[in-house]
């Protein structure tokens, strides 16, 4: 059995939270820099030179690329084999406290739907626990802005919908989102499972490298069909027309019940900020 | 790039078209959920607005805290829509522009054509470029409220577009 301290997942966790919100991914810049190019409108070119710039701002000075460094959402895969000294969401949540204040980020929890008063250390933290062969402990984390998850929607469709009807609820939630979560978005998908079972895979999409595709081959075929479509609809970067209005869509798939064939579509905007470590 | 002087005046406003690139310089506020929420509430209470919203203009943010050195943290605009229900009280009462991201509804277009005002549109993602335009900040109400408190900005050369004008071109609906 191999020990790890609560302390070093802290340290971890706080640093995560500081590179990531300051530096986005290669996949993701090189996406937007791929997509500047190809795109048909001035202002689209315009807006996406902006944002690389911005990229490079927030790189370069070590401050949030953007304001909303969202809400900590965690995916923590935990071998077996390993033992964890003291609490491991009590450490997630103390790195995310540790990390956002260090980091200068943005506090963004209320601690009651209705009440709404700030939390001032941006926790609780969203985590999702796996446990798998190994005696290693990995952590993937993503800030959540709430511009783009505002957006997301879930439907529970027929069996007899099938991959139309899924593919007509994407379009129609892209649509329906236009310029509010912040185009050229990430369109993370999640079939199958259940109703709470399709929102955590179609969140999971989201951390997904940009480069990589489904490695279910009719899964792939729809994400590439979706990808083209949604860009074909004209939104555009931040809904001001073009032809870049989604940089990708990751479509993660589940088991699911004989009788259902739940979808959920959880959107992500251009700052698509995702990191992951193994300790 | 048209460069037009905070705050706004009825001529400038009647100038601008929708599509239009600004650079805007000079004083703005901020203000976003839960400090609409506050304004409002207190106007139902008789209680007045925290600074003479008079031909003033509003930019929807909340900052990310201030890092020594700088004159603001990461200041992009969040999505406006959720500001809607109370925008129209605002437009009645002598608001003439706001700066944010996304669709407006149908209630505010219409306020906006009426009390003659304008809506900008910013780049959502770019709040460490788009603070590089604000020189200078002063908390002026609801301090309680953290990022969400009122703050009065003053700007320069903060780039955006005329996304809906105060004839109620909107070019969030004519892309379509």
């Amino acid at each position: 059995m191999r020990i790890i301290k609560s302390k070093s997942i802290v340290k971890q966790v706080s640093e995560m939270c500081k590179k990531i919100n300051y530096e986005l991914s290669k996949d993701v810049v090189d996406r937007i820099k791929g997509l500047l190019d190809q795109e048909k409108s001035d202002i689209g070119r315009d807006i996406l030179e902006s944002l690389i710039e911005n990229i490079n701002i927030a790189k370069e000075k070590q401050v949030p690329l953007c304001q909303d460094t969202g809400m900590a959402v965690f995916f923590v895969e935990i071998g077996q084999e390993l033992i964890i000294e003291g609490n491991l969401k009590d450490a997630i949540n103390e790195g995310v406290r540790k990390g956002y204040k260090e980091g200068y980020l943005r506090n963004s929890v209320v601690s009651d739907p209705f009440i709404r008063k700030n939390t001032e250390d941006n926790t609780p933290a969203i985590i999702h626990y796996d446990f798998v062969k190994g005696d290693k402990l990995k952590i993937k984390f993503a800030p959540k802005g709430f511009g783009s998850e505002n957006m997301s929607r879930l439907k529970m469709l027929k069996p007899s919908d099938g991959i139309e009807g899924v593919r007509e609820f994407i379009i129609e939630t892209v649509k329906m989102a236009g310029s509010n979560p912040c185009p050229p978005i990430i369109v993370g998908v999640g079939i199958g499972g259940t109703m709470d079972k399709a929102s955590e895979i179609a969140k999971l999409s989201l951390f997904r490298n940009l480069n990589q595709s489904s490695d279910k081959e009719h899964i792939k075929k729809l994400e590439d069909e979706l990808l083209i479509e949604i860009n074909e609809l004209g939104i555009g970067p931040q809904g001001l027309g073009g032809t870049t209005t989604a940089l990708s869509v990751n479509i993660e798939t589940f088991p699911t019940h004989i009788a259902g064939l739940p979808v959920a579509v959880n959107i992500n905007c251009h700052a698509a900020r995702h990191i992951e470590v193994t300790i | 790039m048209k460069k037009i002087n905070m705050p706004l005046t009825e001529d400038v406003i009647k100038s601008l078209k929708a599509g239009d690139k600004v650079s805007l310089s000079g004083t703005i506020y901020t203000a976003r959920d839960a400090a609409h929420k506050r304004m409002i509430e207190n106007l139902k209470q008789g209680i007045e607005l925290p600074f003479n919203i008079k031909d003033q203009t509003i930019y929807y943010t909340g900052p990310s805290p201030t890092k020594p050195g700088q004159v603001i943290g990461s200041s992009g605009p969040t999505t406006s829509y959720r500001m809607d229900d109370y925008t129209p009280t605002l437009l009645d009462l002598g608001l003439r522009g706001m700066i944010g991201k996304g669709e407006r509804s149908k209630e505010v277009v219409d306020s906006m054509m009426k009390n003659n005002a304008v809506y900008f549109a910013v780049i959502g993602g770019a709040g460490a470029l788009i603070s590089n335009s604000i020189k200078k900040v002063e908390i002026i109400a609801y301090d309680d409220l953290g990022t969400e408190a009122i703050r009065k900005l003053e700007v320069e050369n903060l780039e955006g577009i005329v996304a809906i004008d105060s004839k109620g071109n909107n070019l969030y609906v004519s892309k379509e």
